[in-house]
């Protein structure tokens, strides 16, 4: 473990070590057998992008089946298919393990100073868990495939489907919740227990405190998803009747069930995004993060209030008026740590020096987004409005606006941030703020287009709305919606490749990335880029992660370090 | 991280070493709690037999968590990641039960259709 | 790379690199076992809800189905496995103090008890399905009659044959579905909902709950009066947490017998006993969840 030597006031940028966790050995199993945390998010980081693509392909199949009235591409179980397999990819492969499992495992032990994660061998099991889900949930293809939505509601998905995937995907989904419970508790053994001396717990970034209440999430609500599923496949297997009303279950009680955790997995995806997010503004506008305990307990405190709010997606399902009016009421107090956040963050850019890099126009997209998303929430949580938009287009454009403007948005910024660290090389900005231009108008036209569809009453996850059962006036008002919807989805997935082209191209033309490229202050800059086999050649600074009145600007490294004229860190004892 | 002044006399480097004479005692504890609640269970007091089973129940269970799992001599953030772990539990089944029990009038009483079914074909 | 703390502390063979002290890789470990023993919790609990729905809105299934459970067979298996916590207990503290063939013979004795439990398990399970009291709508399915539920064209199942509904219109092969051959397929059909004995309030619960007459044991649940509406459900939730807590107890053996092959190795001293200390906490979890399932299910 690395001890804190403030004698030695060089951060280990100057002298740049030439093994790195990258060429500290070779070969394809050591990478597949490997324990180094580094590697095993960059795996996670590898696959979780390919799961992205393939989540990505089947909602362009959507948007062009949806682009003009009439059937366009899909018949309609097809459609039902290609939504459904949209929302378990990119919920249970993508965004829930996504910033944690790929970001949060290369930088967590980095940032916290440690050499690795608590449970190394833990951590390459949790991403074979993942592989396995993966193959599982997606070979569902050929077991005649699922048409229940993501949500697996009863009793579609105990009778009367065509599709016979369903009892794989449960499967699966128990598989992936394994996995995420292990990264969890993973991540919380690792902040309790790898804390070298110095770092004590207000020393560490936010993204850290975020992670850590990420991994409570994961840990106290994965499992009841676990049992959901098991309930489910032993009632498709055996006839057994908890769910299902033909058999004198309770559906409702499915919901309760499935939502117990779902609604605590909406912010094990956005939470870390929100810590990456505080990252990058500090960093981004060299300022000191402003209310930093504000920040870090109202992580806590969404993950609390997270698990006393799942019946708000369920006012129109049967759920009795009672607590249809108490979850809406806790549904509200959700927004006050929320807001928090926002405040600060706005706070934090107030008076900063602002570098509009690739990774900050992220972030202030996030903050755009993640605004419109939280605020359309309360539409949803309002018991009257809720009547009305209810399983329309509305709560399409909602939950995108906070899983992929808010969590997934964060995570690209996230890696822009990180790339230079995980790669050791620099991307083209000016192509990286390009597509960051791209990826927000396109998202916009996509999905604000599907805020006023909401409104006006197209209902979500119909293959059509054309034919007798619509008036033409409605054919003809969706139509124009759904066509723009379309065309800013082809504006988003071009600005996605763009991105993959010049990550990619980065890695072989890129330049060399300094140690310090943003002018970062936590630990992870303190070491090469891309760090060595053991995270540090020699001690970090462990401080204040926002003080970057420490850091200068070397014009020659192209990047940040150390200040000559200090000795050590002012806040060191 | 110094950890050699934390010990206690006699002790392992790590971990606490309860000793036989306790859990002897512990499981003779649990051992007559258990004929205590067959025992309780035999008279017929209506609702009450529920609480007074879970009771003991909860008792015995306190003494597993304590004595055999080490969590009296243990950090307490065992005890509270135990503790927090049966809080939502305990979350989880007041609000489903709250709501439950506010629609279970408005169901249909009797054997579900697929039952009825069934006994159809039984013949009763 | 050489750190302070490799030098001044020795680095035994079992200390990972990335850890600076024994004492800090063992309280990693325990914290790791607590947060996993939380989900487990948290596992158990989705079914301790569905217990309590169930319960707080059915009694009268409870005070049914309970009749049927053996209570002295319960309360053994109670006994048997707090023996065998006892035991596993023992063991810990004969590993934590270097006595290894202490440690193996607590873990035996252990072993014998999670082995003893499963046996009394397999008898109470193989008794209600002699009785034809499957979970589900088997449950109406009487052993006798049991070939005028299925068509003309189907076996009629047999000793160790699982029953699978296919819950749709139209027949598919059994091949389709991905079963085992010898698995038999009922096509079954959602009817409209019909008229069955009454539920809640119009039932006149007997006084006889806590019965240990054998003649009433022996009397078929569905024959008797009393017999509320979707008595199914409470071998529904028997089978799900006890079988659920069953398979616990499996991976239990599985973590016993591994123990058990390092102790024999001398795998295990007074310096490095995590993995036994993890195994007891685990299996004691195992018992704790036993204990309030007996009174649940037994005792009401």
């Amino acid at each position: 473990m690395t001890t804190i030597d403030t004698t030695k006031p060089t951060p280990g940028a100057e002298t740049p070590p030439v093994d790195n966790y990258l060429t500290h050995s070779s070969g394809i199993m050591s990478w597949l057998g490997t324990l180094d945390h580094k590697r095993i998010g960059v795996m996670y980081l590898v696959s979780i992008l390919t799961a992205f693509f393939l989540g990505g392909m089947f909602a362009m199949l959507v948007r062009l089946e949806l682009m003009f009235p009439g059937e366009q591409i899909l018949s309609q179980d097809q459609y039902n298919m290609a939504f459904t397999l949209h929302g378990v990819i990119m919920v249970f492969l993508v965004i829930i393990p996504s910033v944690p499992a790929s970001l949060g495992n290369f930088v967590l032990p980095i940032m916290l100073g440690a050499k690795d994660v608590a449970f190394p061998r833990l951590n390459l099991f949790s991403y074979y868990l993942w592989v396995t889900g993966a193959v599982l949930a997606v070979s569902t293809v050929f077991f005649g495939g699922v048409d229940t939505g993501w949500t697996l509601y009863v009793p579609y998905s105990t009778t009367g489907t065509e599709m016979n995937g369903i009892l794989l995907l449960t499967f699966a989904v128990f598989v992936l919740g394994f996995s995420s419970i292990f990264t969890g508790i993973n991540f919380i053994v690792t902040i309790h227990r790898l804390r070298p001396p110095g770092m004590t717990w207000f020393r560490m970034p936010l993204f850290l405190w975020a992670i850590y209440a990420t991994g409570i999430l994961q840990v106290m609500a994965t499992p009841v998803i676990g049992i959901t599923v098991a309930l489910l496949a032993v009632e498709r297997l055996f006839g057994i009747g908890i769910f299902d009303p033909a058999l004198g279950g309770d559906p409702v009680l499915f919901q309760h069930f499935f939502w117990f955790y779902s609604h605590p997995a909406v912010y094990i995806m956005i939470l870390p995004g929100m810590g990456i997010i505080s990252e990058l503004i500090s960093v981004h506008s060299h300022k000191h993060i402003f209310g930093y305990k504000f920040i870090a307990f109202s992580s806590v405190a969404i993950a609390i209030f997270s698990f006393i709010v799942w019946g708000h997606h369920m006012f129109l399902s049967g759920q009795s008026p009672l607590m249809n009016v108490v979850f809406s009421a806790i549904t509200f107090s959700v927004a006050i740590p929320s807001a928090v956040k926002v405040f600060n963050w706005l706070a934090t850019l107030y008076k900063g020096s602002i570098s509009f890099n690739t990774p900050m126009l992220y972030a202030l997209s996030f903050l755009v987004l993640f605004t419109i998303s939280g605020l359309t929430g309360l539409h949803l949580g309002t018991l009257a409005t809720d009547i009305h938009l209810h399983d329309t287009y509305f709560v399409v454009a909602h939950f995108h606006y906070t899983m992929m403007g808010g969590a997934l948005i964060a995570m690209i910024g996230g890696i822009h941030h990180w790339w230079p660290k995980i790669t050791g090389r620099m991307y083209s900005e000016f192509l990286g703020r390009t597509a960051c231009g791209l990826i927000f108008v396109g998202f916009n036209l996509t999905f604000f287009t599907q805020f006023m569809l909401g409104s006006k009453g197209m209902p979500r996850r119909y293959h059509d709305y054309d034919g007798p059962n619509w008036t033409p006036e409605a054919t003809e008002l969706f139509g124009t919606y759904h066509f723009w919807s379309s065309i800013g989805s082809f504006v988003m997935a071009a600005g996605f490749f763009l991105i993959a082209f010049y990550l990619l191209h980065s890695l072989f033309r890129g330049k060399k990335a300094p140690a310090n490229p943003w002018g970062g202050r936590s630990l992870e800059w303190q070491c090469a880029s891309p760090p060595p086999h053991d995270n540090f050649s020699e001690p970090p600074h462990v401080g204040d992660p926002y003080d970057f009145t420490v850091l200068e600007w070397d014009e020659q490294e192209q990047g940040y370090h150390w200040r000559h004229d200090l000795k050590h860190e002012p806040g060191e004892a | 991280m110094a950890t050699e002044s934390s010990q206690h006399e006699g002790h392992p480097e790590v971990g606490h070493v309860v000793p036989v004479r306790i859990l002897l005692v512990t499981g003779m504890g649990l051992l007559a709690l258990t004929l205590l609640t067959v025992w309780a269970a035999s008279f017929d007091v209506g609702n009450l037999n529920i609480w007074i089973a879970l009771g003991i129940a909860v008792v015995k269970g306190t003494l597993v968590v304590m004595f055999f799992m080490h969590l009296r001599y243990d950090r307490p953030f065992h005890g509270i990641v135990f503790v927090t772990s049966l809080a939502f539990v305990a979350l989880f089944i007041s609000f489903a039960l709250t709501d439950t029990t506010e629609y279970a009038g408005n169901l249909d009483p009797g054997d579900a259709p697929k039952v009825v079914e069934k006994l159809n074909v039984l013949g009763e | 790379m050489t750190t302070t703390a490799s030098t001044t502390h020795d680095h035994p063979d079992f200390l990972a690199h990335h850890w600076d002290t024994p004492k800090q890789q063992f309280e990693a470990g325990k914290l790791g076992m607590w947060l996993f023993l939380a989900t487990e919790v948290l596992l158990f609990g989705g079914l301790f809800v569905g217990y309590a729905v169930w319960r707080g809105n059915h009694p009268e299934l409870f005070k049914f189905g309970s009749q049927y459970l053996d209570t002295t067979m319960g309360a053994i298996n109670t006994v048997v496995l707090i023996l065998s916590s006892l035991t596993m207990a023992w063991a810990v503290t004969c590993a934590q103090r270097g006595n290894r063939k202490g440690l193996i013979i607590g873990l035996l004795l252990t072993l014998a008890g999670a082995g003893g439990f499963l046996g009394i398990k397999y008898v109470e399970y193989s008794h209600k399905f002699n009785e034809g009291w499957f979970p589900g709508a088997y449950f109406y399915d009487k052993p006798s009659d049991r070939s005028r539920t299925w068509d003309d064209n189907l076996p009629v199942p047999g000793a160790g044959q699982l029953v699978v509904p296919v819950p749709d219109t139209e027949a598919r092969s059994i091949e389709e579905l991905g079963l085992p051959a010898d698995i038999l397929v009922e096509i079954s059909t959602v009817v409209p909902p019909g008229q069955g004995p009454s539920g809640l309030e119009e039932l006149a619960l007997t006084d006889t709950v806590h019965t240990d007459d054998h003649a009433e044991h022996e009397m078929h649940a569905l024959q008797r009066e009393d017999r509320p509406a979707n008595a199914h459900m409470f071998f529904n939730i028997y089978f799900m947490m006890t079988g659920l807590h069953g398979l616990h107890v499996l991976g239990g053996v599985g973590v016993m017998i591994w123990l058990l092959i390092g102790a024999v190795k001398g795998r295990f001293n007074e310096k490095y006993f995590t993995p036994v200390d993890l195994g007891g906490l685990y299996w004691h979890i195992v018992d704790l969840i036993w204990i309030f399932l007996f009174p649940l299910f037994y005792l009401i």
